[in-house]
């Protein structure tokens, strides 16, 4: 049991850090051995953020090895140094944990699969995202706990997407936390609460292709198969409809875009979903408490139906 | 196993030893006794007085915490018990075992109204997954709309919701009605036992799958059946049912239900041939 949440505001921007900070932390029933967010901030759109692990946490509840920080600091030079070569200038770097990254990067190239590739070659570091909006945290503990170790509360943006795990079949590690990016497009995240029964089967279809997976979280598919989806020329909606029948299993997921959120229920509709839709926002979760976290006055919400995939633009 | 073809007793459920068995336990055996009737005990159970009416806030409060004062409320004789500011709590106002007037002023999360026995309980907002399951006798009635397995396992009463529901509603059920102003999801009715589930708009797919017994009655479209759950004549016996039933429950009064479909088990799968507590308690 996991649970999502997820937000959009049409036509203004807010502290999106901390709602969904409130709504994630209102699931954190469903899990806390990690939780996660996809933060779509307020920037001038010129530079890349990208997010990026040169460890894991090693502490209470994980699974990784521990490894001294002169491990990390190693990983990080020749990080700077792969930047260097492509011809990528870093505008600004923050180090929030010794382990975690955030730089602000010129680079003028489109395809960020080889640039991509280039980073991850190096044993130990992970794009957690890549994007002129999308900042992927992630990181062992509750939404409070994540939200304060980053500094989330004041990220103000659009819209945001998030997710408070019970590791079940993969490890409790960052690696395994979700969202996930979807390597190698900018700007896209995924979560997900439910089962992919056909996991090794598209995976390895997958793989094939030449798509990457860092982690053997179920849930990891999802970004990559829309990624794959998308970079044959489908829309975000038409890889979302396709993944009704491509995916096998029990799953509610939410993809976010530069610009816009969605939503996907599997045709069994066994995993939950309530929805608030208004003209200047959408929220949804797991459960009504997760947005009642935001908006405790009386609203209507729903349910979507099974089979059910929505998309809304900022 | 026993040789059905040469039972003795009344029923082959009753020759495989089912439906046979004496009931133990202080409050079962008096439940099921009709000599016992008159010393009836139901624990935890208060004789309340409707006119006596009185608020609960419910902001700051737990749903253990809210579920407590509900019960003191009760012991001390409040009939009507008005549910502020729920916001989505899971699991309020369950367990609740005598009549009680029950009004929440907001909305619901999951469990809502869970195991109870007799209150008549207005939501004027919305509620989450399995409500009112296993409700054995009152009435719940939904203002807005409902999660998936509304009404599951229920086995009496009347549960109503004016919006749409979302997957499974009435699975496993064993009796009582589910009335919906609105739509249903996938698999409504899903291995529905007994009573009646009437739903005014369109429902999807795989309706009454699996279903024993039962009765499904559908305004709208049919997304697609499921197992073993087939087409039935609509009777004038059914229509009038409908009226009274849409009646009562104040929802789609003036609804057509000449053009309802109605939809049974195709299949003979088991026989019930013991009454419900819901059924047994009237009988006594």
């Amino acid at each position: 049991m996991c649970g999502i949440a997820g937000l959009i505001h049409r036509g203004k921007s807010s502290k999106v850090g901390h709602e969904l900070q409130g709504m994630l932390q209102a699931l954190k029933h469903r899990g806390e051995d990690s939780t996660g967010y996809a933060l779509y901030g307020d920037t001038d759109g010129k530079n890349f953020i990208m997010r990026f692990k040169v460890g894991e946490n090693v502490g209470e509840g994980s699974t990784s090895v521990a490894e001294d920080v002169s491990v990390y600091d190693e990983r990080k030079k020749i990080v700077d140094s792969y930047l260097a070569e492509m011809g990528a200038k870093i505008i600004k770097e923050e180090r929030i944990l010794p382990y975690s990254l955030r730089y602000e990067i010129e680079y003028n190239k489109k395809d960020l699969l080889e640039f991509s590739q280039k980073i991850e070659s190096i044993p130990g570091v992970e794009i957690l995202s890549m994007g002129k909006s999308l900042e992927v945290i992630k990181d062992l503990g509750n939404a409070k706990m994540v939200c304060d170790r980053y500094n989330l509360d004041k990220l103000v943006g659009t819209h945001a997407i998030g997710h408070a795990r019970m590791a079940t079949e993969s490890g409790v590690d960052i690696k395994s936390a979700h969202p996930f990016w979807g390597y190698p497009f900018s700007d896209v995240s995924v979560v997900h609460n439910g089962q992919l029964t056909n996991y090794w089967n598209n995976r390895r279809a997958l793989e094939n292709k030449g798509m990457r997976f860092m982690s053997e979280c179920d849930s990891e598919l999802i970004a990559v198969y829309l990624a794959e989806k998308m970079r044959d020329g489908a829309s975000l909606e038409e890889g979302m409809k396709e993944s009704l029948t491509g995916l096998d299993g029990v799953f509610t997921y939410f993809v976010a875009t530069k610009d816009s959120l969605g939503m996907a229920k599997d045709t069994m509709a066994a995993k939950p979903l309530v929805l608030y839709e208004s003209d200047n926002l959408v929220a949804m979760g797991s459960e009504e408490i997760a947005i009642r976290s935001i908006l405790p006055q009386e609203i209507d919400t729903y349910d979507p139906f099974d089979g059910e995939v929505k998309v809304w633009q900022i | 196993m026993a040789n059905l073809k040469n039972v003795t007793k009344k029923t082959k459920a009753q020759a495989m030893g089912m439906h046979s068995e004496v009931l133990t336990g202080r409050t079962q055996q008096k439940f099921f006794n009709p000599d016992e009737a008159e010393n009836f005990y139901y624990f935890g159970t208060y004789d309340v007085d409707f006119n006596k009416r009185t608020d609960l806030d419910v902001k700051d409060l737990t749903a253990a915490e809210a579920n407590k004062k509900i019960d003191d409320l009760m012991s001390q004789g409040y009939g009507t018990i008005v549910i502020k500011n729920p916001q989505g709590k899971h699991s309020l106002g369950v367990g609740i075992l005598n009549k009680l007037n029950l009004i929440f002023e907001g909305s619901l999360g999951y469990f809502g109204i869970g195991s109870s026995d007799g209150p008549i309980v207005r939501i004027n907002g919305r509620v989450g997954w399995s409500c009112a399951e296993n409700l054995m006798a009152g009435k719940v009635v939904i203002e807005k709309n409902a999660g998936s397995c509304f009404g599951a396992a229920i086995r009496g009463g009347d549960l109503i919701c004016k919006g749409s529901v979302g997957a499974r509603t009435g699975i496993d059920m064993k009796g009582g009605t589910i009335i919906i102003g609105g739509d249903a999801g996938a698999f409504t009715g899903f291995m529905m036992q007994r009573g009646r589930i009437i739903i005014l708009g369109n429902v999807g797919i795989n309706l009454g799958d699996s279903m024993y017994d039962g009765t499904i009655f559908v305004g709208g479209e049919i997304g697609s059946y499921g197992s073993d759950a087939v087409d039935s004549e609509l009777t004038k016996s059914d229509q009038d049912w409908l009226k009274r039933k849409l009646k009562v429950a104040e929802i789609g009064e003036n609804f057509d239900v000449s053009k309802m479909k109605k939809i049974v088990a195709g299949k003979k799968l088991w026989n019930y041939d013991n009454l419900e507590p819901a059924e047994k308690k009237g009988a006594i």
